[in-house]
Formats: structure tokens, sequence, C-alpha cells
């Protein structure tokens, strides 16, 4: 027996024996996924067991040194945990900011003491994150963002506003980009990458009701709120280069999320039986000869089926060409582009398919008598909030920039 | 399966692009379309390419071909593909030579895949009739002789590379209804037999095509292709090689068409900047660019499904052939929008891709066609 095989085999019997058996087969029901922070909470109360068993092993964050809580695997090592995760459909232990986002970029532009600090906080679920980029007059252009941090002994003093704060409302701590330097020559050189602590005095974070209802994002105030100088990320006024790194794995983590693109080899675990959106048609629409009656709706399911197997075989390429070692380009934006509008088009699918069936609003008193099903009602919000998945993370329009310039070569 | 060239097939591919871009300009298609060469490919660079081993890839190596597979192939479709060369690849090696190699006697194989590997014979699969579209109807008749042998009588139409092509493998009904699956068999005929009649059809690509009469055409036993009434099956799965083979091609074609534009994008100028420095235009470059990366993606692992044997191989290959035909045609039509009017010139080449992208889109069925049997191989 090899030695991954022997790990596989160790992988195989924590998970077989130590994880609640109830939590297999829920890998994307997001009941099941735990988000942490100090003030965490389990929707189904296996989660915890889950996470324990996974944070004392390092399986939230496989791949990160285990001096920082990680598990400190190889490439290949995390493959075969992955699949081993997969394989009983379980969720992940952990999600959030913090994995996807903060971490990384820590790893990549922290200070030993910064990583020392967080990185363990993140992967035992301690703290939970959120990302204050955007500003009401920066958007699309980050760079142009106002929130100053001036310097005071060895604190900054900040003061301004961040808007559209994913979950800023649950969050403990914020990753945020600050201008330090108002006077710099080009708007990027004067921005610095700060963490701040919400327990600071002087902020105060406001949820905004999103177009679906729900409330997952927030406005936060910041007037003068005293941050330590320690806590910078990078250089100071260098905080750019660190923003956009961190933009890469946000990227690519929205279109892992959305277009399922994240599943290893595609091409040959490629299975149609997967596809939903046929059995829900027939069920909705009729079947004629084991059909889906309307000709024209299963031409668009086959179209919408058949361009996400070839965005997943594409997101398999370059990995498979990573792994061979071609250097990975500018994917991520195409990722994200393709992915988030994949997602976008489901959900459109899904609303012809149902008809009148999606767009219930909510059931009377939380009874499902009026007519909707909860399924239905969940339907509604989905594709409201999927509008979002081509403005968050960067807008289509400038990932198509972004592709034009670096991939393409056009000309500014 | 991975998605990744291995050493030998990235030496394969740096070869067979080197050899077409040096052997075969665009410039070389003029040529033999205008003063109207009824061949439309050049003989003589068949022969090359068929010496560089490229005829011989995919039949086995007892039957004296290389052995190797479709991942192979689309590598040496994609080099022909970027330069429009139009050789007879597709009809000679993978249709005619694959179904005589897949369905064909020792004899039989013994006999012909010699000279199709060594590019000295060209033989045409005579598939497709009149006003069939992509359904395999097949309507052309077919008797049996006193002798045991066949005698056929009917008329095919767009039979790549038929004109001047020394046989034909030819489908043909011996039982049931036009449109069965069951009842068609192949058989073998030489394009000077009694009652053969060979008509140039010039197609937008100017590419070789022809119609082809048979009439009371007599065929000996030994010249029928595999079981009679089971030819059904040997077409399904030499179609399916062919159709991604082509899709690599137009891969190939879709790639040059948009390079060939983002360097009209940086060079041409207007309102005194370079025109690549509008946004509209970018973004549409960019969504070419996108729709490429998938079609690729969906070709590679196409032909490795082939290669691999798996359950899901039909679906994979319709799946190629649909985003290929309308990657390609997408990536052509915009590419001569960029080139404004000079892009709606005879003399310019960035025509060329569009009226190949359209051809290659109707071969072995569009892109709707594509997504029916997708439907149909998912149970959708
Ligand atoms: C659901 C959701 C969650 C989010 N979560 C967070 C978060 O946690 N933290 C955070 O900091 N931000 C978050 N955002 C904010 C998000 O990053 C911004 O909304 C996004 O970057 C766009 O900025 P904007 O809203 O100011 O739009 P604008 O930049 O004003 O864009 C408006 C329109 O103009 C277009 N446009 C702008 N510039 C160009 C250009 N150069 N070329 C072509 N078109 C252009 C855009 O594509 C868009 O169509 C979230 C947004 C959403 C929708």
């Amino acid at each position: 027996m090899t030695e991954l095989d022997e790990f596989r085999s160790q992988v195989r019997r924590v998970l077989e024996n130590e994880v609640p058996a109830a939590l297999r087969g829920r890998a994307t029901d997001p009941k099941a996924h735990v988000w942490g922070g100090r003030r965490m909470a389990f929707a189904l109360p296996e989660s915890r067991a889950w996470l324990e068993v996974a944070a004392a092993r390092g399986w939230t964050a496989p791949t990160w040194p285990r001096e920082y809580g990680g598990g400190g695997l190889s490439g290949e090592e995390a493959k075969v945990l992955l699949s081993e995760i997969g394989r009983l459909a379980l969720p992940p232990p952990l999600v959030g900011f913090g994995l996807t986002m903060i971490g990384p970029t820590l790893l990549q532009f922290g200070s030993e003491r910064l990583r020392r600090e967080h990185l363990p906080k993140i992967t035992s679920g301690q703290i939970r994150w959120c990302q204050g980029y955007s500003e009401p007059n920066a958007g699309s252009d980050l760079a142009a963002v106002q929130t100053s941090a001036v310097r005071d002994g060895d604190h900054f003093v900040v003061n301004g506003q961040k808007i559209w704060t994913s979950y800023g409302d649950l969050s403990d701590w914020m990753f945020m980009i600050v201008r330090t330097d108002p006077g710099a020559k080009k708007k990027q050189a004067g921005i610095t990458f700060l963490l701040v602590d919400f327990a600071t005095p002087g902020i105060e974070v406001r949820p905004i009701r999103l177009i679906s209802g729900a409330s997952p994002f927030c406005e936060t105030f910041f007037s003068d709120a005293r941050v330590p100088v320690e806590n910078v990320v990078g250089e100071l006024n260098a905080g750019w280069t660190v923003a956009k790194a961190l933009l890469g794995h946000e990227r690519a983590m929205i279109a892992n999320v959305m277009g399922s693109g994240g599943r290893r080899d595609t091409a040959s675990r490629w299975d149609p039986a997967e596809e939903r959106l046929a059995a829900l048609a027939k069920q909705y629409v009729g079947q004629a000869g084991g059909r889906v009656a309307d000709p024209v709706l299963r031409d668009r399911i086959a179209q919408l089926s058949m361009d996400t197997l070839c965005f997943q075989l594409t997101v398999q390429r370059a990995a498979d060409g990573a792994a061979a070692g071609h250097r990975p380009g500018a994917e991520t934006s195409m990722f994200k582009l393709y992915g988030t509008e994949l997602n976008q088009r489901r959900q459109e699918l899904m609303l012809a398919i149902r008809g009148p069936q999606s767009l219930g609003w909510e059931s009377a008193q939380g009874e499902p008598g009026d007519g909707f099903s909860a399924d239905e009602l969940q339907q509604t919000r989905d594709w409201l909030r999927s509008r979002g998945n081509t403005i968050e993370g960067g807008t289509s329009e400038v990932q198509l920039n972004v592709l034009a310039k670096q991939v393409l070569g056009l000309p500014d | 399966m991975r998605l990744a060239l291995t050493d030998d097939q990235a030496i394969l591919a740096k070869t067979a692009a080197a050899f077409a871009a040096e052997r075969s300009p665009l410039s070389r298609l003029r040529a033999l379309r205008d003063p109207r060469d009824s061949l439309g490919y050049s003989k003589d660079l068949w022969s090359q390419m068929a010496g560089l081993g490229w005829a011989a890839i995919p039949f086995a190596e007892e039957h004296g071909g290389a052995g190797l597979g479709l991942a192979e192939v689309v590598l040496v479709t994609e080099a022909l593909g970027r330069c429009l060369a139009p050789e007879p690849f597709l009809s000679s090696v993978m249709l005619a030579g694959r179904a005589l190699a897949r369905a064909g006697t020792d004899a039989q194989r013994a006999a012909h895949l010699a000279p199709i590997i060594a590019g000295d014979a060209v033989l045409a699969l005579a598939l497709d009739e009149r006003g069939a579209r992509h359904d395999r109807r097949i309507t052309t008749r077919a008797e049996t002789t006193a002798a045991g042998g066949l005698k056929l009588t009917g008329v095919k139409a767009n039979v790549l590379d038929g004109f001047g092509a020394d046989a034909f493998v030819v489908a043909v009904r011996t039982s049931g209804e036009p449109g069965d699956a069951q009842g068609i068999t192949l058989a073998r005929v030489g394009s000077r037999a009694p009652g053969v009649r060979v008509v140039r059809q010039h197609r937008v690509d100017g590419r070789n095509a022809a119609l082809v009469e048979l009439t009371g055409v007599e065929v000996p036993a030994s010249e029928v292709v595999g079981p009679v009434g089971q030819g059904g099956e040997v077409l399904d799965e030499v179609l399916d090689a062919a159709t991604v083979a082509l899709s690599g091609e137009m891969v190939g074609g879709m790639v040059e068409a948009l390079e060939r534009t983002l360097a009209y994008l940086r060079e041409r100028v207007q309102f005194g900047v370079a025109i690549g420095t509008f946004q509209a235009l970018k973004h549409r470059a960019a969504r070419v660019f996108v729709e490429i990366e998938l079609a690729r993606s969906a070709v590679m692992a196409a032909a490795r499904a082939i290669d691999e044997g798996s359950e899901h191989r039909r679906a994979l290959v319709s799946a190629a052939k649909a985003r290929a035909s309308d990657a390609y045609v997408h990536a052509a039509n915009e590419a001569v929008q960029m080139h404004g009017g000079i892009g709606m010139t005879d003399e310019h080449d960035i025509g060329l891709f569009m009226k190949r992208a359209r051809v290659a889109e109707m071969t072995f069925g569009d892109a709707a066609y594509h997504r029916d049997r997708f439907a149909t191989a998912c149970a959708f």
C-alpha cells in the first residue's frame, strides 16, 4: 500500500466513524454550512462535532501549514481528503471569507505575527471575517476608495463608510482597504490593507435589505475608530497589490460555487442523471415518451446542461494544465464571468420550468398551505439573489476588461 | 481522464502546426478555387501529409496504422483548421478509411487501407441524400443479385471529396423504410464502375463535394463491407469519431479567426486610436475567447471519451460538436464585423473562415441536431 492509500484509509476511517452520519448527503445544503465566529450558530446540531473533528486535524484548511492550524497536507493528500468528503457528500466542515479570502492572502503577504494571531482562529472557526472594499463612490473603480486612515502614534484613526459588506452584522473582524496617502500621484499608490476588530469603538454596522428579502449585506460606518498600526498587511501604501491578490482568490471562489466547477475530474465523473432541470421539467411540464414534453424547453435544458458541462471541463483543463506545469493565466476572470452567468441562466430556466409556481414570495404564517411549496418559495429567492452574481466580486464588464487586456493583449 | 497534452502529443501538435503554417498559406486556397480546380485540394500536399504519418494515426498497428487515437487526431485537424487546409483527411481517413478498417474483411483491409494511409488513394463516404438534412434516411436502394452481390440505385449528395475519389463506401438500404436505423448496408464502389456518375458540387467554402448518382451499379459480394443490414452501427461509431475530428478542425479555425481579428484590432486606427481600445470591441473579442476555450475543452474530452470507451461518449461528442458549431459561427461572424468593410471583400482572408464555419457547422449535424442528440443520450 502506498503512503497515499494509507492516508486515504485513515481519512475514510475518521469520516465514517467520527463524523455524524446525519450529515451525509448534505454537501450543498445551506443549513449544513457553518460560518463560525464569536456568535457561531449550528443550524444542525451535528455540524458542531464535524467542525471539531476537522479542526483538530487541520482539515478545515487542508493545505495550510500545521503551525497555523492547517492540515499541512500536500496537494495530492488534499485531493484525497476532498474526494473522500465528496464520496459521503459531507458538507465542508467550515465555510467563510476567512478560509477563502483573507487566509490565503495572509499566507502570501502577512507578517509572521499576523499569521500566528489570525490563521488559527480562522481554521478553528472562532472568528468570522467580512470584506470592506466597496464604498458608495468606489465600486468597479475600487482604487477610488476614500475611507481614510490617519496615523496617530501607534494607531491609525479610521473615518469613512463601506457599503455592501456581506454578513457585516455577523462578523467579528473586517479586512479593508483605506486611503493612507491622499496626495499620492496614482490613486492606487495611497492605499493600505488593514485588519480591523469590530469590537473597536467607533464602528457601526447597519443591515441593508436585499432584493431577495434577506439582509446579508450591510453598511459599515467608521468614526474615529482606532486601529493598531501592526494590523497593516503588507507595506504601508502598498495595499493595492494585496487587495488585487485577494480579488483573485475571491473570483476563484465565486466561480467554483456558481458553476460547481470545483468538482474533480469532470471528464470521467460527469453523470447526466444529476441534471435536476430535466427531472423538474418532467414533473412541472409533463413528459411524452420519457422525454420533457415541451421540445423548446427540452432544447434549452440541453443547451444549459451542455454549457455547464463544458464550463466544468474547462475548469478541469485549467487544473490539469497547472498540474502539468503550465502557468495559470487570468483564467479566474473567465471562470467568474462564465460561472456566474451560468448560474443566472440556470435560475432563469428554473423560472420557465416552474412557471407561476416560481412566483411565490412567502407562505402565510410560515404555513405552506397557500399553494407554494418550501422549495418553490426558495426558488424565488434564489433567482433574485442570483442577479447579484454578475455584480459582486467585480462585475461581468470588469471581468471582460481584464480578459481583453491581460489575456488578449488589447490596448488601453 | 486528464485534459492536458502528453509530451508526445505536444510535439505532434507543434510539428503539425508548423508544417501546416509553412506549406499551406491561405493564398493557396484562392489558387485552388479561382481556376475552378475541380479537385479543390492538392494531391501532392496530401501525400506529403500522409508521408508525415498523419493518415496512419487512427488505424491499428496490425492494419498498418500508428495505433493512436482521437486525442492525436484532433491535434492534426486543429492544425489543418487553422490554415483552412482542404486536404481529404476527414473523408479518406476518418470516414471511408475507418469504415473499412472497422467493418471490412481481412482481404478488404489488406487491399484498401495501405493506399489510403500512404495518401495514394482517396476514398469518400457516400452517405447523405438531398433534402434529408442530417437524418440518415437512406433511400438509395439495393437489390440482391443472383451472384449474391448488390445492385444499387440512388443519388448521394454532399459527398465530401467525392469528386476525383478513387472509390466510395456507399450506405444503402437493403431492408426497412427510409429513416429506420436497421437495414443499412455498406458497400465499396469504384468510381469508374459502370452506372456511377459523379458531379462536382460547388459549395460556399470552395471545398470538394459531389453528387454521386448510382444507376443499377453492381457490387460483388466481396465488396460488401460488414454484415448486411448492420451498417448503421458501423456508421454510428465512424461518424462519432469523424465528428470529433471535424470539431477539432473547427477549433483551429476559430482560434485563427480570433487571432487575425485581434491583430487587426491593434493595427486599425479610427478616431486617432487603435480600434482595439474601444470597449465595445474588447468585450466582443473577450466573449469569443471564452466560447473558444469551452469548445476546446469539450473537444478534448470527447476525443478522450472515445479513446477510453466511456459510457458517456455519445453525449460528449454531441456537446463538442454543438459547442464547436456555435462557437465557430460566432467567432467568424464577429471577426467579419470587427474588420468592417474590408471583411466583406473577397480579397481579404477573414471571410474564408466565415464560409468554412458555416459548412463545418452543417456537416455531421448542426448545433440544434446535436443538442437533441445530447438530450436523448442524457434521457432528458
Ligand atoms: C450580493 C453582493 C455582495 C457583495 N458583497 C460585498 C462585500 O462583502 N464586500 C465588498 O466590499 N463589496 C461587496 N459587494 C460590492 C461589489 O463588489 C460591487 O457592487 C461591485 O464591485 C460593483 O460596484 P458598484 O456596485 O459600485 O457598481 P458600479 O461600479 O457603479 O457599476 C455600475 C455598472 O457600470 C458598469 N461599469 C463600471 N465600470 C465599468 C467599466 N470600466 N467598464 C464597463 N462597465 C463598467 C458595471 O459593470 C455595472 O454594470 C457586493 C455586491 C453584491 C451585489
